[in-house]
């Protein structure tokens, strides 16, 4: 057992009081594999804190997690997964945050007989067709904040958008999720290079494009760079975007270029229920910054489990998928179910980049789709 | 294409050609004058940029973030130079190119344990924010017309220092025979020295000049770097007129083949695989560029077997 | 010599004793990890040919490394999914066995070495450091970019390939197939470095006006050099591929030919096993620092310096003393 899992489970039975013995005390392992180092590490060490803290604040001793950095590589993730059921032997895995790396991890977790739990990413090969009665995704399918974008769009009555991504799966995903639920008329599509942190040429082509609207989805750096040199460039066309690039964690570098500019998310530190009111002040209490959207999916990730573990054992695979599935738990998002495909039904809202004080943060100006489901379900049969 | 759009990216092509020099000013410097192979130039990049943010994020001032970060740059590098650098002179590439990128990773992982794994804010002075109108009724950012500008300016004065102070004596002479300056008196390890933080001191005044329109983070230096050395090899390495023409013409031939390139396959072909296919070749644009100038000249444009 | 013999008999004997000693353990990750171990030391082994043989110091050999992975990947692609890679002009079909995986993946290693060293050695020095990384570049945007394999994302394949008469999901069996391999090529490179080409090949590297002097021209010595590196880099790929049962452009990209000069350095330049040790060394640093601190990069990045700096000969050297001197 390396140190890093030791210092853990040393830490989960510190603070975790008494413990229930609730006639379900099998032990449940589990396995988070994230991004916690390199480019992207952001993310990843989000994720961990979220989940880490919802079962701080569970205190159920029956449940150890071990903790591994996948160094957003693909086959290090391939590796600590091998790892962790081969070595490890956990029962339930998760953490990933990266689409390409969950294509490598899950299907041969789940082929192997492990739970998997999809705290971030949702690539549509694993709501369709490669679905898996193993594979829970608690935070959404890829296409959904695309499509909510979309929606929201016709809404605010753009009839003519310039759309752009990255030229990558997940970016061209990403207009395809968009082009579902717009309906009006596109003014130019254009793929980026990954990667690509000049986005001068694309600028230069929307300006002349004659559009009403500009809808962009360029996670990461990549988004920081273009609402910098969008502002800068007296193009005043609306923009909107999927959360990703609206998030507390990078929020603060984007800076004023990003005041005012609408984003669709499932979640936000503002959406009034009780379960997310603790949340945010628990998450500020513990780790002294406020809590991002990939936190409030770890945290919803970790209170999933725990409710599953509260109504069946893992040693029970049939009645501890059914558990799960009934997603009997206080979701931060409020209205939260499992779709047939073990994907996410919810709420879609829009959010506004606003200031307050200091701090650049969001809040919610309305609702984009709601109760809303995945485009690939129908294709998944078990 | 409009020709007010084609003007528009052959300026972006321009701007982004003169910060490439910026990085591969100095490169060419460091492998003139010393013979070294530096990986980890993009690291002194990012150091600058990572500088110019904490100073401007505690003083709100940007010409104190500019400064800072030639600065810190230009301190880092001599630090290096003094301490690592400095035992490599004598070594073959190879041991020059696995010193500078443990170099990489220890600047990198470094930096994540200083700043954090969220990317920082830079953003550029009020002053120079929004777009000016070029004759013709061209909109077009003025703080991108301003680095431009500095960059040519920075250019000049290379060339200048170069040319006519007895420092750019030494270092013509340097590239020319080490060990008769060294014969003839000059303090060559301070030479060293002083060369590597004028390089490094350049990357840094890049990063942080680019770090307020692009994203300020780790690793930022990294895709620089390689396109630095692009232009170094296409250019000629060792000489900085080189260096100049490499970094126009790489700068250029990205900006315009990303935006060209598609609309070239759209002529003959449907226009999602035409965008697959032009967005493709696109970005291996300046490594095809490169193969063909080394396949007609091996040493570069610019520079001497 | 006779120091030497024996370090690299204990460390070549480490592999299969730690793979044993853990099936006895029951520990089947362990196993998994000497697996990894071997076939990057493989890697390694490609490179030397190029790096310690021909003095070649290619800073683009993830592209190698990249297409062995590719062709393994496309090929259990086409037959997972039941389509043929080509229908006209004619039929290809994909495939699941690994010898027939190694040979294409050799022979699109040599071919790709072949394009790629017949242009990058037209140069030398520096410029050949840059134009290899740049080709390597150039590759990994291409896989990127291309959506047909997956870009980005990569191929995953969903069982391991099959060998005649072996199960190779199982840890100690692969295990069993890549130590084959790794001994059977080290022994070739060996016969290779001792034969009249790779002393050539040595001579070129000290002395390439000499060589030509005897007739022999040193291009086509290097080119063929750089061929077979490329081919074995390949296999290595081909091999890693498998072993994840999954390849991405991250195989491309210029951390990973990084890294497969990390192996060859910790463990000793021009040194025959010396990717081996460096490689066994670098897995076992990456569990443990990795282990202790998510800023593992920074040690590593510290202990390649001083081996760099302090200990030339790397790994070996250190053990061995410097009788056999790469330079």
């Amino acid at each position: 057992m390396k140190l890093k899992s030791l210092i853990l489970a040393a830490g989960l039975a510190v603070f975790g009081t008494a413990g229930f013995a609730d006639g379900h005390a099998a032990k449940v392992k589990v396995g988070m594999i994230t991004t916690l180092s390199g480019g992207g590490a952001g993310l990843g060490i989000d994720v961990r804190d979220g989940f880490m803290l919802a079962t701080k604040m569970a205190g159920n001793d029956n449940l150890e997690v071990v903790i591994e950095d996948d160094q957003r590589k693909p086959e290090i993730a391939v590796q600590l997964a091998d790892k962790m059921i081969q070595s490890e032997k956990v029962d339930v895995m998760t953490g990933i945050i990266w689409s390409n790396l969950a294509m490598a991890v899950v299907p041969a977790a789940t082929a192997q007989g492990k739970f998997y739990l999809s705290p971030n990413a949702g690539p549509s090969a694993l709501a369709g067709k490669g679905c898996h009665p193993l594979y829970f995704n608690v935070a959404w399918q890829n296409d959904n904040l695309h499509e909510a974008a979309g929606a929201y769009a016709n809404d605010a009555g753009y009839a003519n958008s310039f759309i752009l991504a990255p030229n990558y799966p997940a970016g061209q995903d990403a207009l395809t999720g968009y082009k579902r639920m717009y309906e009006g008329e596109l003014a130019g599509e254009i793929y980026t290079k990954l990667g690509q942190t000049d986005y001068a040429a694309e600028i230069a082509q929307i300006r002349a494009s004659g559009a009403d609207s500009v809808f962009f989805f360029l996670p990461g750096g990549m988004g920081i760079s273009f609402l910098k040199q969008y502002a800068g460039s007296g193009v005043d066309l609306p923009v909107i975007g999927p959360a990703f690039s609206f998030d507390q964690g990078i929020l603060q570098a984007v800076g004023e270029a990003a005041l005012g500019v609408k984003n669709t998310s499932q979640w936000n530190k503002d959406i009034d229920n009780e379960a997310n009111k603790t949340f945010v002040e628990a998450f500020q209490a513990e780790y002294g910054r406020l809590p991002s959207l990939y936190a409030s999916q770890g945290y919803d990730t970790a209170n999933l489990l725990l409710s599953a573990m509260d109504k069946a054992s893992v040693t029970d695979p049939d009645a501890f998928r059914a558990a799960l599935a009934e997603a009997d738990f206080a979701s931060v998002r409020g209205n939260f179910r499992f779709g047939s495909n073990q994907h996410p039904i919810q709420d879609f809202y829009v959010r506004e980049v606003i200031k307050e004080g200091d701090v650049f943060t969001n809040k919610i100006i309305g609702a984009s789709l709601t109760d809303h489901g995945d485009a690939y379900a129908a294709e998944c049969s078990y | 294409m409009t020709t007010i759009l084609l003007i528009e990216q052959v300026l972006n092509g321009l701007q982004f050609g003169v910060m490439l020099f910026l990085m591969a000013a100095g490169l060419t410097l460091i492998f003139g004058v010393m013979g070294l192979i530096n990986l980890a130039h993009g690291s002194l990049y990012m150091i600058g940029a990572f500088a110019a943010a904490a100073v401007a994020g505690a003083t709100g001032s940007f010409v104190l973030a500019l400064i800072a970060s030639l600065v810190a740059a230009a301190a880092a590098g001599a630090i290096v130079e003094l301490v690592v650098i400095r035992r490599l002179y004598d070594r073959d590439h190879l041991d020059q190119v696995l010193a500078t990128f443990a170099l990489i990773l220890i600047f990198s992982e470094g930096t994540r344990w200083l700043f954090g794994s969220f990317p920082l804010f830079l953003d550029i002075p009020p002053a120079l924010s929004g777009p000016v109108t070029l004759p013709g009724g061209i909109e077009y950012p003025l703080y991108r017309l301003v680095i431009i500008g500095v960059g040519l300016l920075i250019a000049l004065g290379l060339f200048q220092l170069i040319a006519r102070t007895r420092i750019g004596i030494r270092i013509r002479a340097g590239e020319s025979d080490r060990e008769m300056i060294a014969a003839l008196g000059v303090d060559i390890s301070k030479l060293y020295t002083l060369v590597f933080a004028l390089g490094a001191g350049l990357a840094g005044l890049a990063g942080a000049l680019v770090g307020a329109i692009q994203s300020v983070q780790v690793g930022m230096g990294e895709p620089v770097l390689i396109l630095a050395f692009v232009v170094i090899v296409i250019g000629g390495i060792g000489s900085i007129r080189g260096a100049l023409v490499g970094a126009l013409l790489v700068g250029l031939t990205d900006t315009l083949g990303g935006v060209l390139l598609p609309g070239v396959f759209a002529t003959f072909m449907e226009p999602a695989a035409a965008t697959a296919v032009g967005s493709s070749l696109a970005s291996m644009s300046i490594y095809i560029l490169m193969a063909a100038v080394l396949l007609f000249k091996p040493t570069g444009l610019y520079g001497s077997a | 010599m006779t120091r030497g013999f024996l370090i690299n008999l204990v460390l070549f004997a480490m592999l299969p004793v730690t793979a044993l000693v853990a099936l006895m353990l029951d520990e089947p990750f362990i196993i998994t990890l000497t697996t990894k171990v071997a076939i990057l030391a493989l890697a390694g082994v490609g490179l030397n040919i190029a790096l310690g043989l021909g003095g070649l110091v290619s800073l683009g050999h993830a592209a190698f490394f990249g297409i062995g992975g590719y062709a393994m990947g496309i090929l259990a692609h086409h037959a997972q999914t039941f389509t043929p890679i080509l229908e006209s002009p004619l039929l290809i079909e994909g495939s699941k066995s690994m010898p027939v995986i190694w040979l294409v993946a050799v022979l699109t290693g040599a071919l790709a070495a072949l394009a790629i060293g017949a242009l990058s050695l037209r140069t030398s020095g520096v410029y050949f450091i840059m134009i290899t990384l740049a080709f390597g570049q150039m590759l990994y945007y291409f896989a990127i970019s291309w959506p047909a394999y997956g870009g980005e994302d990569g191929l995953s394949i969903y069982v391991r390939n099959g060998f005649p008469g072996l199960n190779t999901l199982d840890p100690i069996q692969f295990f069993a197939i890549t130590f084959v391999v790794l001994a059977l090529v080290l022994w070739g490179a060996g016969r290779f470095a001792a034969s009249p080409f790779g002393l050539a090949l040595s001579a070129a590297r000290q002395n390439p006006e000499r060589v030509e002097t005897v007739g022999l021209s040193p291009y086509r010595l290097r080119l063929l050099a750089f061929v077979i590196s490329g081919a074995v880099t390949a296999l290595a790929g081909a091999l890693f591929a498998d072993l994840n049962r999954f390849v991405s452009p991250t195989m491309l990209s210029w951390h990973m030919s990084g890294e497969i000069m990390i192996f060859v350095i910790l463990g000793g330049v021009g040194r025959l096993f010396g990717p081996v040790a460096g490689a066994a060394l670098f897995i076992l640093l990456e569990h443990i620092l990795g282990g202790l601190s998510d800023f593992w990069h920074v040690y590593l990045g510290l202990l390649l310096l001083l081996v760099v700096l302090f200990a030339r000969g790397g790994m070996i050297g250190a053990l061995a003393g410097r009788q056999v001197a790469h330079d």
